[in-house]
């Protein structure tokens, strides 16, 4: 009847029209006739489910419904997106989910873990760090009344007030200096850049006054502040909205770059680059904000940070190491669950921080899987990939490595705005594997 | 004996200096003056010459624009006024007030006051100071044209009574931030002599270890010494954010120079100044040329104190110490009243070139800085003041001047012997209260450790 078990379901989907009928209809209607979902993946599904080839990968409790009304969208686009994410929850436990029903095994202790989205994430952490320490302030363009351009401040405003959150005029440059001269007299800043391609403007202030002052005053003078904003490509914003300053800071000594993925992620580091008392550059990602994932119950407490400088290991594998950062770690996760089908076990890095790298983490890793492919969404000349190729040639792991090493960039070209050219001037999931495959020449 | 060795070792200096092609026999000679001046009491550029008994003074020909108007005994129930001196100068005056320039206003009713009264030990401290900014700003020269002190060096000479008489209408609590041209605010912002040129030979006594060198010198409140021109403007405008933020009722002074004037940073600071009120003062220090440009081929307005638009300035005479002070006192007030930013110029002149590597001649004359060195001197000036207004006797400024040329040589004795920076203290400093990390040297095998 049908040639695979992803049409039966695919055919079921098109067939169907609202929301919430068909959700149900598959596992409790054709229970007797369909072939049985645990043959899919969950890419699979999430192919069915989400209409498209794209997957973003999230995890969470599928039980716990998502709270949309918190979610604010900004366009259909995003509406649909955070649609598909919240089925994509409730859809990547669903092997476990029907296989649970199948076995009716209706009794499971839940984990007390919480789905948040990246930007709630930022929010709590501002919020706390605001509340325990009178001498962080954060100021931007936007961020009060406006409740920060992307809504990362949400009610801070409201909760803080005038003294606390501050709305600038568009001037980088001033307001920058101004924020790096508050750190140098004692407070501690939090400067929102509206996306990191306005910090180019003001790049002098955080170069030249705030990173290099702490090592030319030999010590005397320290700047303890934060520069965050949505870095690296968006959604057809184009050239001058889409570059990512990933390799540009990394370059600089004196300063540390923080580049989160997801919700612990962010929540975590935002809080430990506040605590800091160094300039720390804090790379987030537009497209991450409106994504949940889970939350455990320890990072939700107000004392939760993550160490600087510290990359984690976000999947396990065998054959060969991807490294990565920011919204690609879920790319990457995506195409290692694809090739797992065929049996390549991908160990998947979260670099987390790009200054300082954690090289001991990658060699440690190249060392186990002989395999190293980078991936980012910088430009490839100079960039996060080649300094990690760098590095590993360099140290011991080089010996380890039984092919050269692969880097998964952005097309060398500034970013288009078509979308079939926006989306083949990134990485793809199809990229990474091909990389994948050739560098392990199979 | 002492004096006519350092007289003939500076002469030798300049003739095999780098300078040797622009200089001329006739700068030399005003070099040679310098010393001369100072330690003979009959030099014709001098207007007083021994204490007299009180009598009416003449009018000095060295300050046309300050008529000495009176030097009365002590009324004020002022205590200290009377200062009893080691020898018997029972009889000087304590204490004189004296008319200076009126400023020119922007935006505001009234100015600083016309008159400034000049006790004896303030006039005798200004003096201190201002000499030995003087002193030390010749012995950076002289060590530069040695070799001894390298890269940027931009000499403050000729401005000493913008640092001097700031520093006397802020509190040690205030902030000061300014650009390159910084030694003169690093001593008056209370960093000893032999750290300042330490660190510009740099040697690991220096006030930044040797890793800042001439541009990069910081003191508690005191923010350097900053390379980027105009960058430090945005900075003072935070620093006093963070003034009113803490509610500590202190200013920060911002100082920039005409060049920097014309940056689009200030502006914007100037914006957000105005608009959240911060109590910042910022200060052009117009010497007329930035770098080599005179400012009428740099700036389609040359009035800097009205450049800040919706911000209330004042001009200045910045070449008389107390024009300066009462000023500043003035734009302190008000900004601690809460008013906002205030600008104020002050007009005043650099003796040496932007830098060492400037000759200083090839884009003004020569006639013209022997004028302003003659007749604006902000030393002189001073001196003048309370030699004719029998504030002081010349012996007591001879004595001064020997003391602090002592202290000056004994530091450049020790910046010239101190040891250079270890090794090991190359990568130290990047990051504040880390765990020590490794450092890539210029080879993969060179790791070089760092401690914060």
């Amino acid at each position: 009847m049908y040639c695979s078990s992803w049409q039966f379901w695919s055919s079921l989907h098109k067939g169907s029209s609202g929301r919430c009928p068909w959700l149900l209809f598959p596992f409790f209607t054709l229970w007797l006739f369909a072939p049985p979902p645990s043959q899919l993946s969950r890419c699979d599904w999430l192919c069915v489910m989400t209409r498209s080839d794209r997957v973003v990968n999230c995890s969470c409790d599928w039980l716990k419904s998502l709270d949309l009304s918190r979610v604010t969208a900004f366009s259909p686009a995003e509406d649909r997106f955070n649609m598909a994410a919240s089925l994509r929850c409730f859809l990547r436990t669903g092997k476990n989910a029907v296989s649970a029903l199948q076995r009716r095994e209706f009794h499971r202790s839940l984990p007390a873990a919480v789905q948040v989205t990246v930007r709630d994430a930022l929010n709590q952490a501002m919020d706390e760090e605001l509340e325990r320490d009178e001498r962080v302030f954060l100021l931007g363009e936007e961020v009060a009344q406006y409740d920060g351009a992307y809504k990362v401040s949400r009610g801070l405003w409201k909760k803080y007030g005038d003294k606390r959150i501050i709305d600038t005029p568009i001037t980088e440059m001033g307001f920058t200096g101004i924020a790096v001269g508050a750190a140098m007299a004692g407070l501690r800043p939090i400067c929102e850049f509206m996306t990191f391609n306005f910090s180019m403007q003001a790049i002098d202030q955080v170069i030249n006054s705030a990173a290099k002052t702490y090592y030319m005053s030999a010590g005397l003078q320290s700047v303890p502040i934060v520069f965050r904003g949505p870095n690296g490509a968006s959604a057809g914003v184009a050239a001058q909205h889409s570059q990512c300053f990933a390799a540009w800071y990394g370059h600089c000594p004196g300063l540390k770059v923080v580049s989160p993925w997801n919700a612990e992620d962010a929540k975590g580091l935002l809080k430990s680059a506040i605590r800091d008392d160094n300039p720390v550059v804090f790379l987030e990602n537009e497209l991450m904000y409106g994504v949940p994932f889970e939350m455990s119950e320890e990072s939700q407490s107000k004392d939760f940070t993550i160490p600087i400088g510290k990359a984690k290991v976000e999947r396990q594998g065998t054959h060969v190491t991807m490294v990565t950062h920011s919204r690609y770690v879920s790319h990457c996760l995506d195409a290692a669950a694809v090739l797992a089908k065929e049996g390549i076990e991908c160990e998947v890095i979260n670099l987390r921080t790009i200054r300082p790298l954690d090289v001991d983490c990658i060699e440690t890793s190249v060392m186990k899987t002989n395999h190293l492919v980078t991936v980012e969404g910088g430009w490839p000349q100079f960039g996060v990939g080649a300094e990690i190729c760098a590095r590993v040639m360099e140290g011991p792991a080089f010996n380890y490595l039984d092919a050269p090493a692969t880097r998964v960039t952005g097309v060398d070209i500034p970013m288009p705005y078509a979308k079939i050219l926006e989306d083949n001037s990134l990485p793809q999931i199809k990229d990474i594997i091909f990389s994948v495959k050739k560098t392990l020449n199979v | 004996m002492q004096n006519m060795l350092t007289i003939i070792s500076n002469a030798l200096c300049r003739i095999t200096g780098r300078n040797v092609g622009a200089q001329t026999v006739s700068e030399l000679l005003i070099d040679l003056s310098e010393y001369v001046s100072l330690t003979s009491p009959a030099a014709p550029v001098l207007a007083q010459t021994e204490r007299q008994p009180p009598k009416p003074p003449p009018v000095s020909t060295r300050a046309p624009a300050a008529e000495l108007v009176s030097s009365q005994t002590d009324q004020l129930d002022r205590p200290g006024s009377r200062v009893v001196v080691s020898r018997s100068f029972a009889d000087f005056t304590p204490q004189a007030t004296f008319d200076i320039k009126k400023c020119d206003v922007h935006r505001l009713e009234e100015g600083p006051p016309v008159k400034a009264t000049l006790t004896r030990d303030q006039g005798l401290q200004y003096y201190r100071i201002m000499q030995t900014v003087r002193r030390m700003e010749l012995k950076a020269d002289q060590l530069y044209k040695q070799k001894i002190i390298r890269g940027f060096c931009h000499l403050y000479d000729g401005q000493e009574a913008c640092a001097a008489g700031i520093e006397a209408a802020i509190n040690p609590s205030d902030h000061l931030i300014t650009a390159y041209r910084a030694h003169g605010y690093t001593y008056t912002r209370g960093v000893a002599i032999k750290e300042i040129l330490a660190e510009l030979t740099g040697r690991k006594g220096g006030v930044a270890k040797g890793k800042g060198g001439s541009m990069h010198m910081y003191a508690p409140h005191f923010y350097g010494g900053n390379g980027i021109v105009g960058a430090q403007v945005p900075l003072g405008a935070g620093i006093a954010l963070a003034c009113q933020y803490q509610g500590n009722n202190q200013v920060c002074v911002t100082l920039y120079g005409d060049g920097a004037a014309n940056q689009g940073q200030l502006f914007e600071a100037f914006n957000m100044a105005a608009l959240w009120k911060l109590p910042c003062i910022f200060i052009c220090e117009n010497n007329k040329y930035g770098m080599g440009t005179s400012v009428e081929r740099a700036s389609a307005s040359t009035d800097y104190y009205k450049r800040g638009d919706f911000i209330p300035g004042l001009r200045v005479d910045g070449m008389d110490v107390l024009c300066v002070r009462e000023a500043t006192q003035f734009a302190a007030d008000h900004c601690r009243s809460g008013k906002g930013p205030i600008v104020m110029e002050l007009q005043t002149y650099r003796y040496h070139g932007h830098s060492m590597s400037d000759p200083g001649v090839s884009y003004r004359t020569r006639e013209e800085i022997q004028e302003v060195r003659s007749k604006s001197d902000p030393i002189s000036l001073l001196k003048d003041r309370m030699l004719s207004n029998n504030m002081a006797a010349v012996e007591e400024f001879k004595e001064i001047d020997i003391a602090i040329r002592k202290e000056v040589e004994e530091a450049a004795q020790y910046a010239t012997s101190d040891p250079e920076p270890p090794l090991e203290e190359l990568c130290n400093h990047i990051f504040k209260n880390d765990p020590p990390l490794e450092v890539r040297g210029t080879h993969p095998w060179a790791t070089l450790k760092s401690v914060s």
